[in-house]
């Protein structure tokens, strides 16, 4: 259990570093001088002069060799000091706090509607595989697998807010605003988990010791209880983690499209205005919700098989 | 070698191919036609219906919805076919570095992959295309950049126990070189999944493009783009639902036929 933590700190420092490296790449490219920019944010764009600029450049040492100011800017970094947005003049953490809280709200309604969604069809897929259901399991998942995530986003919006007018276009006040989103990015992840998932049970079932249970005399629903379950999560909770990637991007797209205003949309929106400290903030964000949801589907794969704590 | 290849593909891979083959087909032959002119606007032609001039319509500016099909199709194929390429050589040359020199090298390429896989492949293409905005070869890097560790680690999980094999051992002790002996022994191990990684690199880097010009981050208009042209096309959606769907059915027949070629199991 140390080793998986050891590991997964070292993968966020790298994570914080790359990032802080690009988005310092970044500034550096903006076009103008960045001691009048500055200077403009803080003192209004007709108050800014010569004199105004040089202060600034002295006080935030621009004019010290490149180096010199890349480590400064990891230092900042290392502290937690993000700076205020170029465009909202806000602190960076405040604004993050608040767009944090939105996606996880989305991000917990979307993994759990897909569990709700995955594990039933999963389950009768691996138990009726090669049926008439599971080809169709097949048909559909290929089917959804096929277009990103917006483009699903976008047919449910088509299909349930403007032409059947059920549920609102985008915003956030109340539970069905959260529906669309939540459901757009539950059937992207629950289109690969449900075959994962029948993958899972068809080897279960077929198994020595699944059907060894049922010989000496174990009902249907005992030897499921006491020798499918486990088994058949092992493998599908291992394969949480790799679909987190997809999740995550899928996070970015589709409160870009529904206007949910948490950090995907804030990302995509400082990408667009090159917003840089809002945009060094928002990837940090992405990268630490990965590394942290990471960490904890390691855990549980910890706990359910007995047999890693042996190797860790 | 390819005639085995082609002999083995299933018919899933085979219909993937098709559609993909008829696509590119379309996508050069429209020019051919009279539809080479993607960015050609008449205002007074706007959202017109499909005629013989005009075999698909027009958009919101009375440009030629085929030529912008044609033309963005056309950009997705390139470049993902630069990206899959020149990650494919990234990441099997360090692959096979990595696996077959000394440990210190070994681990200097892996904290490099490590690093790179810390970030969510999107986060990282946003962050890269932000450097430049509508730059295509930003978007290039970028996709590029987050492509290669797949290849890198599956060559280098498959070379590693080639490396002490006996095939490989004997035939470095008979004093092959390195070149014949990638070649006879270990790209004939790789290939396979190689291959299948290219195919999904493939339509993973049409997603990411797409994704990129639907918030806005990649391409710039008037590039005829399919994110772009479907983030462009929905305030018409009542008007114009049939050139909309447009677009989204072509992404969706070029990203299917890239899965269905890799030939998934699951």
């Amino acid at each position: 259990m140390k080793g998986i933590l050891i590991k997964r700190l070292v993968q966020l420092l790298m994570m914080a570093w790359s990032v802080g490296t690009i988005t310092f790449i970044l500034s550096r490219m903006l076009p103008g001088d960045m001691a009048y920019r500055i200077a403009a944010g803080r003192y209004g764009d007709d108050a800014v002069t010569a004199a105004a600029a040089s202060a600034v450049r002295q006080e935030l040492g621009l004019n010290d060799p490149v180096w010199l100011q890349y480590l400064h800017w990891l230092g900042e970094l290392l502290q937690c000091n993000l700076g205020s947005s170029l465009v909202s003049g806000n602190p960076i953490t405040a604004e993050l706090q608040h767009q944090l809280g939105y996606t996880l709200i989305l991000a917990a309604a979307a993994i759990l509607l897909s569990a709700v969604i995955a594990l039933p069809l999963g389950l009768i897929c691996g138990f009726q595989a090669n049926k008439w259901i599971d080809r169709c399991g097949l048909l559909i998942s290929t089917f959804l697998r096929s277009q990103p995530v917006f483009c699903l986003g976008l047919i449910l919006i088509l299909l349930f807010s403007l032409q059947l007018k059920w549920f609102p276009v985008a915003g956030f006040d109340s539970l069905p605003h959260l529906f669309l989103p939540a459901l757009t990015l539950a059937l992207s992840l629950a289109a690969l988990s449900s075959r994962v998932i029948r993958n899972s049970t068809l080897r279960v079932i077929r198994s020595d010791y699944y059907l060894f249970s049922r010989i000496k005399g174990l009902s249907r629903q005992q030897t499921f209880r006491r020798h499918g379950i486990r088994n058949i999560a092992l493998p599908v909770v291992a394969f949480m983690g790799i679909q987190l990637v997809g999740l995550i991007e899928g996070v970015i797209m589709v409160e870009s499209l529904f206007a949910w205003p948490g950090i995907g949309h804030g990302l995509s929106h400082a990408v667009f205005s090159r917003d840089i400290p809002m945009l060094q903030g928002t990837a940090l964000t992405c990268g630490v919700l990965f590394v942290v949801i990471n960490t904890l589907v390691d855990g549980c794969c910890y706990l359910l098989d007995p047999r890693s704590k042996m190797t860790c | 070698m390819l005639k085995n290849r082609l002999k083995q593909m299933s018919p899933g891979q085979w219909t993937g191919a098709a559609i993909l083959i008829l696509l590119l087909l379309s996508a050069w032959m429209a020019p051919l036609f009279g539809h080479g002119q993607p960015n050609l606007q008449h205002l007074q032609h706007s959202f017109a219906p499909a005629s013989a001039q005009l075999p698909l319509g027009s958009d919101q500016f009375g440009r030629d919805m085929l030529a912008r099909l044609a033309a963005a199709v056309r950009l997705s194929f390139g470049l993902s076919l630069l990206c899959v390429a020149s990650s494919a050589f990234l990441g099997i040359s360090l692959g096979v570095m990595a696996a077959w020199s000394s440990q210190r090298i070994d681990a200097v390429i892996n904290f490099v992959a490590n690093t790179v896989m810390s970030l969510p492949g999107l986060v990282l293409v946003l962050l890269v295309a932000g450097l430049a905005p509508g730059s295509f070869t930003m978007l290039y890097l970028g996709i590029s950049l987050t492509l290669w560790v797949e290849y890198f680690r599956v060559v280098r999980a498959t070379v590693q126990p080639l490396v002490n094999g006996p095939e490989l051992q004997s035939s470095m002790m008979l004093g092959f070189g390195r070149w014949y002996q990638f070649r006879r022994h270990i790209w004939p191990a790789i290939s396979g999944n190689v291959l299948t990684l290219a195919a999904f690199g493939a339509a993973t880097s049409i997603l990411m493009m797409a994704s990129t010009g639907f918030v806005y981050a990649g391409l710039k208009p008037p590039t005829a783009e399919l994110g772009l042209m479907i983030v462009e096309l929905f305030p018409y959606f009542a008007d114009a639902t049939w050139v909309l769907l447009q677009p989204l059915c072509i992404l969706l027949l070029m990203v299917l036929g890239f899965n269905l070629l890799a030939g998934q199991k699951a």
